[in-house]
């Protein structure tokens, strides 16, 4: 019976180190494409911060090993057994060479940490900012991300284009993160680690990833009751791509005649109070800027996909995609919100 | 004197009716300032929330076993994680531990009653009216329907989403007011503590012959006196803004929303070790009695924890690497915290060498305080890896944080609590806890605990974070999350057995007698359940282990401690 319940402490063990390889693999088999991992780092920070973490990986591992190793020995070695049982083994009150080295070799091992992690903190934390940065203020509200771009004169929401740095050209982008209500916080896992939005306390982060793609993450301070929803999507663009990006956002919004009833719904209504779309008389700044709203794949800071259906649900009941959003529904008649549908859906 | 005249035995003839006999029962429960009944009051009840509690976690697994799910929707999701962090701390957590502090300290120290047993009962009531005004809230804290509303705004209660403005309602108040209700009993109970260390030990008990485990309450309790006044103090701040017109906290009025966070990790990294120290006790005590070895280094144990706290308190902003602290202040964080391991690691290895050329019997408070000491490994190797600021970039917030606090708050703390039950069971009670049926929840717990919680540590590195309610279906966590919630589910049902284990064996235990696990402290010395006078003479001891020498006379422990 003795050995089996050995074998059977053994075994858990075993499962206990296994489990998380075992769940690793189908996880990445998912599609690592739309997965923010940490382990798949696109820009440098993010690169400094996971080779940083394979070095303390490799010293906790080891540490493990060697701690674990000895636990599982001492569990099987010293475990009662036989008619001996009887006697009580030799009392030891302790040594003082052996807690002496116990004690030096993990001052030598913090130390050895201290220093690296010291090292990347300043690297990553104190880089200075190079004159060819593109600077974008964010702006966390309840629950959505305003990216304003103060040298292009461009104001979006939700989905942040960047130009991707390359060595020649170094072209890294410096977010200045302020907040308009709560904390939130910006974390995209493959660019950088995340910086929180606090209000009355402007922070500053930096993203300079090479390859060109879609980049996702979401808030991560707890802001409140959509703070789930709260997602945000990066683009990296070529710098062609972003030129032409920019060229299209800086422009005043479409004025399609077709679309006429629609834009008098919208500027008649509270929509106006909320929401700006530039070249019209809506100056609102609670809600999302809706000029290039069509440029967008998102609505509802990814709430739901940008489709003249989603827009249709969304305005007559936010709810639908987001229980918890600001924004009210405004109970307007079938005929007015698809009015509104058709007149956004010019606004590319 | 007239008072204590002495009552006739002829004159009490009637036997009171059965109701009588039950209120008289309650009204003893009710009214009783014996440490041993209190300690049980306290254990009960946070047993009672710990089932509470445990069923939020599951409600909020369910939600996100699959991504999108509508089984809660957010504003509950949110009041569930609320309720679970701050039940499982302050109703769970504390009066667990003050509750063995209580049964055990005075007879560990050969006292008959805490030093101040009326202030400990005060105490007790505090906290238990201070749970039930935070769980009020369900019904008493209206909403914007008048509807029941619990808090939402999470345990940490971030400014300035408690402010008026973002959090209207009185969910938040009764938040803030249970807290400072139950932080006075908290600290009513510290100062008991520490008074009946110093002064009540028996003769012969001096500081260094004390068991581990009331040497760790009384760091334990010094802890709290320092930390429970930064959270009142907070506490008090932000009623003052909600309803005095102050703008400590309030963004919109220029104030700071840093400081609320700094007030409460200054007290909340420390709130960390006045939980698990009280652990570390416990395991101090089980894993040499059943390894049949004394403790080694004793005094290296006692200095590591005087060590740990001192360098608690220097650590709180290692939960602020994201704010936005300067590079020289994040350096200096990393350092205090890296700092905590090496005390911590003192611990470990002393208790393995406890074992080491031990007889070790695994019944079921060995098994638990086994599994302790794997699980606290690993929540310290995790707890390194989160101090290194630059990954605490990318992990902090994430599910890999939330991994890593449970490992040390279930993994350690609550397995450290079940072998304490399992351990003392027998001498509140007078019966053994079903050894089968221990193993049962011991198997099922470690294997769900470990299904669930190394899995959270992967969906947090794959970029999942905390306090969501729902999520997109195309990030590559569903099959973990789907993982997680099994894994809850059979730690529910570990937990199921174990509650059922309380009652049967109560009913139907085998008898304990005074001594059944071959212990060598004091309180193995007296009746189980002992009497309410404790020791029937004054305990007289020489060493750390008088019940050892006692059984080994030719052999004892004073001839050879340091």
């Amino acid at each position: 019976m003795q050995p089996g319940r050995r074998l059977c402490l053994f075994r858990s063990r075993l499962c206990a180190l296994c489990l998380p390889c075992l769940c690793a693999v189908p996880a990445l088999a998912q599609g690592p494409q739309a997965t923010p991992s940490i382990l798949a780092p696109a820009s440098t920070p993010a690169h400094e911060i996971y080779n940083l973490s394979l070095f303390v990986l490799l010293i906790t591992g080891s540490i493990f090993a060697v701690v674990a190793g000895l636990l599982a020995y001492v569990v099987v070695r010293f475990r009662a057994r036989g008619p001996d049982a009887e006697h009580e083994p030799p009392q030891i009150y302790g040594s003082t060479q052996v807690e002496l080295a116990w004690t030096v070799i993990p001052v030598l091992i913090v130390v050895v940490l201290f220093l690296t992690t010291a090292r990347i903190i300043f690297a990553i934390q104190d880089a200075p900012e190079p004159k060819s940065a593109l600077d974008v203020t964010v702006i966390g509200h309840q629950f959505w991300w305003e990216f304003r771009y103060p040298k292009l004169n461009i104001v979006t929401a939700n989905e942040l284009h960047i130009p991707a740095s390359t060595r020649g050209a170094p072209e890294p982008t410096y977010l200045h993160l302020l907040s308009a209500d709560v904390d939130h916080s910006f974390w995209v896992p493959q660019l950088a680690g995340k910086t929180d939005l606090i209000p009355n306390h402007p922070n500053e982060m930096w993203l300079d990833p090479r390859a060109p793609g879609l980049y996702v993450g979401q808030c991560a301070q707890f802001c409140g009751v959509e703070h789930a929803k709260m997602l945000i999507r990066v683009y990296v663009d070529t710098p062609q791509q972003f030129d032409s990006w920019a060229e299209n956002q800086q422009r005043l919004a479409v004025d399609d005649s077709a679309a006429l009833a629609g834009r008098e719904v919208f500027e008649s209504q509270a929509c106006v109070n909320c929401h700006t779309i530039v070249g019209t008389p809506a100056h609102g700044t609670f809600g999302p800027d809706l000029t290039h709203l069509m440029s967008r794949a998102t609505i509802g800071a990814g709430a739901a996909a940008n489709t003249p259906e989603n827009l249709h649900a969304w305005i007559e009941d936010p709810g639908t995609f987001k229980p918890g959003a600001l924004m009210p529904a405004m109970q307007l008649s079938n005929q007015q919100v698809n009015e509104l549908v058709a007149y956004l859906s010019t606004l590319h | 004197m007239a008072d204590h005249t002495l009552p006739i035995p002829g004159a009490i003839t009637a036997a009171p009716s059965r109701g009588a006999a039950l209120l008289e029962w309650l009204h003893g429960w009710v009214v009783t300032v014996d440490h041993k009944r209190l300690g049980i009051l306290y254990v009960v009840y946070a047993i009672f929330f710990l089932l509470v509690a445990g069923a939020e976690a599951l409600a909020m697994r369910i939600q996100l076993a699959i991504p999108g799910n509508h089984f809660v929707g957010p504003e509950t999701y949110n009041e569930l994680f609320t309720m679970h962090g701050t039940t499982m701390v302050f109703l769970v957590g504390m009066p667990i531990l003050f509750g063995f502090a209580n049964y055990l300290v005075p007879l560990m120290v050969g006292a008959r009653d805490m030093a101040f047993p009326r202030l400990n009962a005060f105490s007790f009531w505090l906290t238990a009216f201070g749970g039930l005004l935070l769980y009020f809230s369900f019904i008493g804290g209206f909403g914007l329907y008048g509807m029941g509303n619990a808090p939402d705004v999470g345990w940490f209660a971030y400014a300035p989403l408690t402010a008026k403005a973002f959090s209207p309602g009185h969910n938040t108040d009764y938040w803030a007011l249970s807290l400072i209700v139950m932080g006075f009993g908290t600290l009513g109970t510290a100062i008991n503590i520490i008074a009946t260390t110093l002064s009540m030990r028996c003769r012969g008990m001096t500081l260094f012959r004390m068991p581990l485990f009331v040497w760790l309450m009384l760091v334990v309790s010094g802890l709290t006196l320092i930390t429970i006044t930064p959270l009142t103090a907070a506490q008090i701040m932000l009623l003052i803004d909600r309803y005095v017109g102050g703008h400590f906290f309030d963004t919109q009025s220029g104030g700071s929303a840093v400081v609320w966070i700094h007030f409460f990790w200054i007290f909340g990294h420390p709130e960390v070790y006045v939980l698990v120290m009280p652990a570390f006790g416990i395991a101090s005590e089980i894993i040499p009695v059943f390894s049949r070895k004394a403790i080694f280094g004793y005094p290296a144990m006692v200095a590591a924890s005087v060590g740990i706290a001192f360098v608690s308190l220097g650590v709180w902003a290692h939960h602020m690497f994201t704010v936005g602290m300067t590079s020289v202040g994040n350096a200096f964080f990393v350092l205090s915290t890296m700092m905590v391991g090496i005390p911590t690691g003192i611990k470990i290895f002393n208790w393995l060498a406890t074992m080491w050329g031990g007889k070790i019997r695994f019944a079921t408070p060995m098994l638990f305080a086994t599994g302790f000491l794997f699980q606290f490994l690993i929540a310290g190797l995790t707890g390194i890896m989160l101090s290194v600021a630059p990954w605490d970039w990318q992990l902090h917030n994430s599910y890999f944080v939330i991994a890593h606090f449970h490992y040390v708050l279930v993994g350690g703390i609550v397995f450290c609590i079940f072998a304490a039950i399992y351990y003392w069971y027998p001498k509140a009670t007078g019966r053994m806890l079903s050894e089968t049926l221990g193993h049962w929840h011991f198997w099922l717990f470690l294997i769900g605990f470990h299904i669930t919680f190394d899995t959270m540590h992967l969906v947090g590195i794959l970029g999942m974070p905390r306090s969501i309610y729902t999520y997109e279906a195309d990030r590559g966590w569903n099959t973990l999350n789907m993982i997680i919630s099994a894994g809850g589910m059979i730690q529910g049902i570990a937990v199921l057995i174990f509650a059922w284990n309380l009652i049967d064996s109560f009913l139907h235990g085998k008898e304990a007698g005074n001594d059944p696990w071959d212990a060598w402290t004091l309180e193995w010395s007296t009746p189980s359940p002992p009497p309410a006078y404790n020791f029937g003479a004054d305990p007289v001891v020489r060493s750390r282990r008088p019940l050892w020498d006692l059984k080994h006379p030719n052999d004892p422990d004073w001839k050879y401690e340091q």
